[in-house]
């Protein structure tokens, strides 16, 4: 075993990006801070093309054997820093020019770095340390608009983080106690032999911890406030980004575990629960982001699915990895809508859209079936071979309730489809001068639309690169 | 050749979207062109097909997609589909000849049906279940634009329930398709090859429930009792042409998944079944006959019957779960029958819904009772119409007629007790006779008196649909001389 610092080197090239932006962004005046969104691109850039480099390889202990990279850390490399680079497009329009703004492309930075580092994680020591990196930023990034509902938004997010941390060291610590040690290639077999209480408790323990990251059930609480109060940028990461590093990581956490106890059920369970909560909850929201806010909690529900055959069927982790980037692409898409209008905060106000702006108009459908898994686009890929996955691995009831809770998902989407498509409205809502869309936002709308369409049609490439 | 029948209409859809200065009349009239080029490559591969062995498809085409899970770009045809792949031609370029007249943002409108035609072409012609999958679920969305942006009445609601209510469907399809896929070894989503696995031979509790998730997915699509009731309100808020492509075409997707899915790959379960799909098919025709007979609404009634239209085409292919050794030739001649049915109610309904259409451009109502002596001053639209609704009931030398006679013949021969159904006939007769009455004979008054004929485009895009029907009906023979061998085919894969 040994240190390897070099397999790390997407994580160091975004936290050294990360510490130039802010240092620069101290020196740079106010209308030159553009200066620190090129820098940040430019690590974010770097950073995937190191992974892609790196992609096609076996996995590769590093940090002696507490962190791995392996097709999971590659993948989930590149999605987060691209994901992470369409978030800096959407803040071009609303935070360039802002008192903060070099401040909250650092915080985006390190908030990725975090992420990644929980991606690889084969530690549970690491895992905390991720969890730290990536939250801790997120929690200034929600505050950092300074508007009443941001720092209510903050606060909860910041008291639930507190909460859970401690749940996930508690976790941590028992799983230590019984095992005396954090690493997951010695933990397998010495769980196997530990008292399954004490096992059952840390892993709940640990898992919860993880939700909170990834905003599903019972982590859930800060999703729709966060995603309302915050900025739209922020808003975008936070549904998006975190949930990377916390899937792959609860995946790892699963698949490590001795098959003692009924590990795939109790994470069928929660991804049950995530799902009918978030698609309930989101029924009757009126504010576009808290819709979307609410499903994101749904979505982690259909990410778990995956998670919860982990190690159970070869489908699990390729699915899983497929559904993660799907849903980054496509999130982003519906949420660069919201950034592009971003005074429009009922969905009401979106009346004529349709008709106004074709483009941003067919961008926001194609973004909403896409969440929903229509086809062709990405997410229906993903969907397909999570709810296979989970067939394959004995668990066929949980692929039938993913397809109930979908079709109960459709209602609330419909719901804001209609009014952008809806007929008889006066010429003055669906002039082009009617809606005036941010240009950067509706352009990330477009490509990020076009993207989810070319993913799915192109599924059968990128499975290729994940199965490796 | 199938990718460019397929894809053509697609690539004409997204010019036109790319050309925003077009003019609306240029539009309208790219559209016409385009999906006549398609019906006419559509001829050209009918001319050159032959059929194929049993079990195999002709004009095949493969290529790699999600190889992940065996699921590949792979398109085919056979004696089922070819006849509604031509079918579907046909009634998409009726509808583009109809709609030349409209005036409510012709440019997308034409890019939404060619989008559709692409769709329901690839679905006829999938032969990889997630490909059909694919198809089918972006005709739902597809028709959910029709309905909501062209509609009339309580569009947006109708074009919701309809939404919902559909892709409820496409999703128990997509359970079924999966636990296909599971059963397979190796997994393969690839439709030749399940039906020659044919992955739940004796397994009858697991089959049935795939079989189960299957059926419940065609038959809200098709529609069937229980599940029709997305349908009414659906064509009565459509556009004319979106209403003839929702009952000529889409439903068609349902009665199409039976033959070419479900019996092929599930026939054990298909047979343990064979009776529940019977009597499904005979309270379908019968109910929907009946409901049918109660309404006032011209358009309603069209939709009703389509219930009852479609209730034929599952007895057929549920007496042909029937197996014994001495009906196998009256079990073909049912399932020919079922096929020649599709094709031949979306010939009539197409063009019924088209004149339905018609009257709401003329007198901005379906109501039967608003008019009366409507042959006074519209006789070429009375003519049209009385050959459509007797096309419809059933006349010999009609295209109804031969499918209905096959469907028949071949149910009482595998099960006399289907002849219940024949109620059904009379019901449909007894309706047709008393719209065509109340709309058409008697003093010319209300919304009659000033009634503008067909016009020339009316005429065009009707008149080939009933002319086919009339054709088909006089000479069968080279229909049926493709549908038979698959039907053939069909009913000897559902006895393995």
């Amino acid at each position: 075993m040994a240190m390897r610092p070099l397999l790390l080197l997407p994580e160091i090239v975004l936290f050294l990006g990360g510490l130039t932006v802010l240092v620069s962004g101290s020196f740079l005046p106010r209308t030159r801070q553009w200066v620190t969104r090129v820098i940040a691109a430019v690590a974010l850039v770097a950073a995937a093309i190191l992974a892609a480099v790196d992609l096609p390889g076996s996995a590769q202990p590093a940090m002696e054997g507490t962190f791995t990279v392996d097709t999971a850390t590659g993948v989930a490399r590149i999605v987060a820093a691209l994901g992470t680079l369409i978030v800096l497009a959407l803040a071009s329009d609303e935070i360039a020019g802002s008192p903060r703004e070099s401040e909250t492309y650092a915080l985006f930075l390190f908030s990725t770095t975090g992420t990644l580092v929980l991606a690889g994680a084969d530690d549970l020591l690491v895992v905390v340390v991720g969890f730290l990196l990536a939250s801790i930023p997120l929690y200034g990034l929600i505050g950092i608009a300074r508007t009443p509902r941001g720092a209510e938004a903050a606060m909860k997010t910041y008291l639930l983080g507190a909460l859970f941390g401690i749940l996930l060291l508690l976790g941590v610590t028992l799983l230590y106690g019984v095992s005396a040690t954090t690493s997951y290639a010695d933990l397998t077999d010495r769980l196997a032999e530990a008292p399954q209480g004490v096992v059952a408790a840390g892993v709940v323990a640990v898992l919860g911890g993880l939700m909170f990251k990834a905003g599903g059930v019972p982590g859930h609480f800060w999703v729709p406030d966060a995603a309302e109060g915050a900025g739209g940028a922020v808003a975008a990461f936070l549904t998006t980004v975190p949930k990377i590093g916390a899937m792959i990581a609860a995946y790892r956490l699963i698949a490590m575990l001795p098959d003692t106890l009924a590990w795939p059920l109790l994470v069928a369970v929660l991804a049950v629960a995530s799902m009918t909560l978030g698609n309930l909850a989101a029924y009757w929201q009126t504010d576009p982001r808290r819709l979307l806010g609410w499903s994101t909690v749904s979505q982690v529900g259909y990410l778990l699915v995956p998670v919860a055959v982990a190690g159970r069927s070869d489908l699990a982790l390729p699915a899983l990895l497929l559904y993660l980037a799907g849903y980054t692409v496509t999130n982003l898409a519906a949420f660069a809508v919201t950034t592009a209008l971003p005074d429009r905060r009922d969905l009401d106000s979106y009346r004529g859209m349709g008709r106004a702006r074709p483009w941003l108009g067919a961008s926001l459908v194609v973004a909403l079936l896409g969440l929903v898994g229509t086809p062709p686009t990405v997410v229906f890929a993903g969907k397909l071979t999570t709810t296979a996955a989970a067939w394959d691995g004995g668990l066929a009831w949980l692929a039938v309730l993913v397809f109930v809770n979908t079709v109960v998902s459709l209602f609330y989407y419909l719901r804001w489809i209609a009014p952008v498509y809806g007929r008889g409205e006066p010429p003055a809502r669906t002039l082009p001068g009617a809606f005036i869309p941010a240009a950067w936002s509706a352009t990330t709308a477009v490509v990020t639309a076009g993207l989810s369409l070319a993913l799915g049609i192109g599924a059968g490439v990128l499975w290729r690169v994940f199965s490796v | 050749m199938l990718s460019l029948i397929v894809f053509l209409p697609l690539a004409a859809a997204l010019a036109l979207l790319a050309l925003p200065r077009l003019g609306d009349t240029a539009a309208r009239w790219a559209w016409v062109a385009v999906a006549a080029a398609d019906l006419a490559l559509v001829v050209a591969a009918w001319l050159r097909y032959e059929t194929p062995t049993a079990g195999r498809l002709a004009f095949e085409e493969q290529a790699e997609w999600i190889p992940g899970v065996n699921s590949s770009y792979h398109l085919g045809v056979d004696g089922l589909s070819l006849p509604l792949i031509a079918m579907t031609a046909v009634i998409f370029l009726a509808c583009a000849i109809f709609a030349l007249r409209e005036t409510d943002r012709p440019r997308l409108q034409a890019a939404l049906f060619l989008f559709l035609q692409s769709v329901s072409m690839g679905l006829f012609v999938a032969a990889d279940l997630i490909l059909f999958f694919v198809f089918f679920d972006l005709s739902i969305v597809g028709m959910y634009f029709v309905i909501a942006g062209w509609g009339h009445g309580n569009a947006a609601r109708s074009a919701m329930k309809f939404f919902l209510y559909t892709f409820l469907g496409s999703l128990a399809l997509l359970v079924g398709f999966i636990g296909l896929y599971i059963a397979a070894d190796p997994h393969t989503f690839d439709m030749v090859e399940l039906a020659e696995q044919t992955p739940f031979a004796g397994s009858s509790l697991a089959g049935g429930l795939v079989l189960a998730a299957i059926l419940i997915g065609l038959a809200v699509k098709t529609p069937t009792v229980p599940f029709h009731t997305w349908l009414p309100p659906a064509h009565t808020d459509a556009p004319a042409i979106g209403s003839a492509v929702l009952a000529g075409v889409l439903l068609k997707m349902g009665t199409y998944g039976f033959v070419r899915i479900a019996m092929p790959m599930l026939p054990e379960a298909w047979r343990d079944w064979a009776w529940v799909i019977i009597v499904v098919g005979i309270v379908s025709v019968v109910y929907g006959a009946l409901v049918a007979l109660a309404q006032t609404n011209f358009k309603r009634m069209v939709a009703y019957t389509s219930v009852n239209h479609m209730g034929y085409i599952v007895l057929a292919v549920g007496a042909a779960g029937l197996v014994a050794d001495d009906t196998a030739q009256a079990r073909s001649v049912a399932v020919t029958g079922a096929v020649t049915q599709m094709v031949s109610h979306g010939l009539i309904t197409g063009a019924l819904f088209l004149l339905a259409g018609v009257l709401q451009d003329r007198a901005a109502t379906y109501d039967m009772d608003s008019y009366g002596g409507l042959a006074g001053p519209a006789p070429r639209f009375a003519a049209f119409f009385a050959v459509g609704a007797f096309a419809s009931l059933g006349l010999p030398g009609l295209s109804g007629f031969i499918a209905e006679f096959q469907i028949f013949t071949g149910s009482i021969a595998a099960a006399p007790v289907t002849a219940v159904a024949l109620v059904g006939i009379l019901l449909t007769a007894a309706l047709f006779l008393r719209a065509l009455q109340r709309i058409f004979t008697g003093e010319t008054r209300g919304r009659s008196v000033g009634f503008t004929d067909l016009r020339a485009a009316e005429v065009w895009s009707v008149g080939p649909l009933l002319v086919l029907s009339l054709l088909i009906g006089v000479f069968p023979r080279p229909l049926l001389a493709v549908i038979e061998p698959a039907a053939e085919v069909a009913v000897e894969l559902v006895g393995r």
